[in-house]
């Protein structure tokens, strides 16, 4: 049998045009090994959902071709189906059913199908087996909505933005149970907009603004290419003789370890590969110039800091 | 790496990944169709709106209707008499004449009664155009009789018509021709009759564009039916599904109202049961194709409420539920047989108070089919799963 990674996911060239006009997704290509936590990372509107539905066969790409397995989905669409688990990004499951009737109903779809108590004891949901999915909270929906994706025994398993909305723990509950699903040998695609997520979740990213992917790597990899792993954040009062934005950006750039300065309202933010030799130089210099430190803080760089840096923008802007 | 013994029939994939976890069992075919049904029925179970809607309206229907229109009461023929000299001669004339019916042997008018009153000339006419008397009376000075009627209301005419014969009578005029008359109102002839199978029609139009319409517009609002096509599942098996819990619900609709009809108002029942339940079946599945059509593409519940209106409002009108169609003119009748529903109240009025067997109509099924299969193949080749 072949190599130890094979692709189970593929695109090339995806392009997706809604009424002729706007265009969600341009030239979109991805390669997702078995195994793999990918993600796609973007703002509300880069196209993320648009890809993900495009991948799993509910939207037909303007031009541009998929393969799941090596199969694209016209050729065997029904097999496809039974090899992968999907949750939309919204899905409101029936209500007047009970959370053991909903994951029994999905389970009948498929041809060899989990047992529905191990879902229910893996996802946690043993306790709410015969409460209405319209009485769960935000999470249990959630979990469930999960639940109905893992039921039929997937290979790979598609989350559109799945924490959104969710309290800390109940987003800390799907994150283990995607990594136990990997660890069972599975492949997840997921789309998020949340950096942390990104970053915790998963092995690989694409970062995807505007249709296109505009990085891709692992989290550590994205952040490399910052240049520093360390952001220094501070402001400064202006010295008498006013504006100091323009010639100050110069100024904290000549720091040293400074990979890079942005200006974020006033907040000064500089990309750091070693904070301890940047700050006392920082501190020295707003000596010099008679001004003032009013904030100073120091924190790990993120895949915010990669989205800033690339798009100028920040992840939840709209 | 892969440990998989077997390989799908269908596809050979090189190397697939390790199956994740020990599977419980295989399913069968009809599998997913058998779980959505059961899935549907124990919705609509545990929604209460449906069980009043489906069952308990048109119950309260039949018996508010059938209770207004009872047996026809003792026609009371309620007229005014116009207060002048000769009012009270007018109202002795009427008294005398109702003894002497009621002494005849013939039973013909023994339930009808006159109820008069007599008002001033101007709040008579009042009264007699808001319809609270069918008939103004008034005697003129030269001994003669005015009659104000109103050729539009049956119960006016009838009025005028009885109480001329009244007065005549009492006037001295001798019948020409000897007559007698049998009265019958037995079960079978009533409007309650009528009505029964006219309600068992609209219910099974009714349950059937809402039940199948509404909750599919529900479910691709929901983005459940996205959420399906998701899976391995079967289109078809989901339409089947959906279109065959009506059927279900169609047997407990008919039950109901027919044992209703025949234990509370003794209705008779004179074709066959099973003629009656295909009746009802084909009805269902029918309107649950008329449904579906009405339903293919519409995003949102309130579209989709204003189409099924729409759609209904003809056949609530035309189609004979509360009143024959035979009232609208001749030329409109073809236009009216050939709807859904007037075929199927046309139907089950024959099997259910003439015991006409379903062979002897098979033009109104043919409508019914006709509709129901034309409108399948149309919601399909249009459906929006999305």
């Amino acid at each position: 049998m072949g190599p130890t990674t094979q692709t189970t996911i593929e695109c090339a060239n995806l392009r997706k045009t809604y009424d002729g006009k706007v265009e969600a997704v341009r030239g979109l290509s991805l390669q997702i090994e078995a195994g793999e936590c990918f993600g796609l990372l973007g703002p509300n509107g880069a196209g993320k959902t648009t890809t993900i539905e495009i991948l799993e066969g509910l939207l037909a790409p303007t031009s541009g071709e998929v393969r799941i397995f090596g199969h694209a989905w016209n050729d065997n669409q029904r097999q496809l189906r039974e090899w992968i688990g999907i949750s939309l990004q919204e899905t409101r499951l029936s209500e007047k059913l009970t959370v053991r009737e909903t994951i029994e109903l999905f389970a009948s779809f498929y041809s060899e199908p989990r047992p529905a108590a191990d879902i229910l004891e893996e996802l946690q949901l043993t306790e709410k087996s015969d409460a209405w999915v319209g009485k769960l909270s935000g999470g249990q929906k959630q979990r469930l909505a999960v639940a109905t994706a893992l039921v039929g025994n997937p290979r790979i398993l598609f989350l559109d933005e799945p924490t959104t909305g969710l309290d800390p723990q109940s987003r800390r509950q799907l994150w283990d149970i995607v990594r136990a699903f990997q660890k069972k040998g599975g492949t997840v695609l997921l789309t998020t907009h949340y950096m942390d997520e990104a970053e915790r979740l998963c092995d690989r990213l694409a970062i995807v603004d505007h249709g296109q992917i505009i990085a891709e790597g692992t989290p550590s990899d994205l952040i490399d290419r910052l240049g520093g792993h360390h952001v220094v954040e501070f402001e400064v009062t202006n010295n008498a003789s006013g504006n100091s934005n323009g010639q100050g950006t110069d100024l904290w750039r000549a720091l040293p370890s400074v990979e890079s300065v942005r200006n974020e309202e006033g907040t000064i933010c500089l990309n750091v590969r070693e904070p301890h030799l940047t700050i006392p130089a920082l501190l020295e210099a707003v000596n010099r110039q008679g001004r003032q430190l009013e904030h100073l803080s120091t924190r790990q760089a993120s895949l915010e800091d990669v989205f800033v840096k690339l798009t100028g923008r920040h992840l939840r802007e709209n | 790496m892969a440990t998989e013994t077997t390989t799908p029939p269908t596809l050979k994939l090189e190397g697939r990944p390790p199956v994740p976890a020990a599977t419980a069992r295989r399913n069968g075919r009809w599998s997913g169709y058998r779980h959505l049904l059961w899935a549907r029925i124990l919705e609509l179970k545990r929604e209460p709106e449906v069980v009043f809607w489906v069952f308990i309206f048109p119950l309260l229907l039949a018996a508010g209707l059938g209770i207004a229109f009872r047996n026809k009461p003792a026609d009371i023929t309620s007229v005014v008499v116009i207060a002048g000299d000769g009012a009270q001669r007018t109202l002795a004339m009427l008294q005398n004449s109702a003894e002497k019916s009621s002494s005849d042997k013939s039973s013909a008018n023994k339930n009808s009664t006159v109820r008069a009153t007599v008002l001033d000339r101007e709040a008579a006419l009042k009264a007699f155009h808001f319809g609270k008397f069918d008939l103004a009376i008034e005697s003129n000075p030269d001994g003669s009789y005015t009659y104000y009627y109103d050729p539009a209301r049956p119960e006016s005419v009838l009025s005028r018509a009885e109480i001329d014969a009244a007065l005549q009578s009492a006037a001295g005029r001798k019948d020409a021709l000897p007559t007698s008359t049998q009265s019958s109102s037995e079960p079978g002839s009533r409007y309650i009759d009528f009505l029964i199978p006219g309600l068992l029609g609209m219910n099974l139009m009714n349950s059937g564009m809402w039940g199948v319409g509404f909750a599919l517009v529900e479910m691709r609002q929901r983005k459940l039916l996205k959420r399906f096509i998701a899976t391995p599942m079967r289109r078809s098996d989901f339409l089947l599904a959906l279109t065959s819990s009506r059927l279900v619900l169609m047997v407990i609709e008919v039950g109901l109202l027919l044992s209703f009809g025949v234990l509370v108002f003794h209705m008779p029942v004179q074709g066959s049961i099973l003629s009656v339940v295909l009746l009802g079946s084909l009805g269902a599945v029918t309107f649950g194709g008329v449904g579906l059509l009405t339903a293919c593409r519409a995003q949102k519940i309130e579209t989709v409420s204003g189409l099924i209106n729409l759609v209904m409002m003809p056949m609530w009108i035309f189609s004979g539920v509360f009143f024959s169609y035979q009232r609208f003119p001749a030329i409109t009748h073809p236009f009216i047989k050939a709807l859904p529903l007037t075929a199927l109240n046309d139907a089950l009025r024959a099997t259910i108070l003439e015991g006409a067997t379903l062979s002897s109509q098979s033009g109104r099924l043919l409508v019914l089919a006709v509709w129901g299969g034309v409108s399948f193949i149309l919601a399909l080749r249009w459906f929006r799963w999305t």
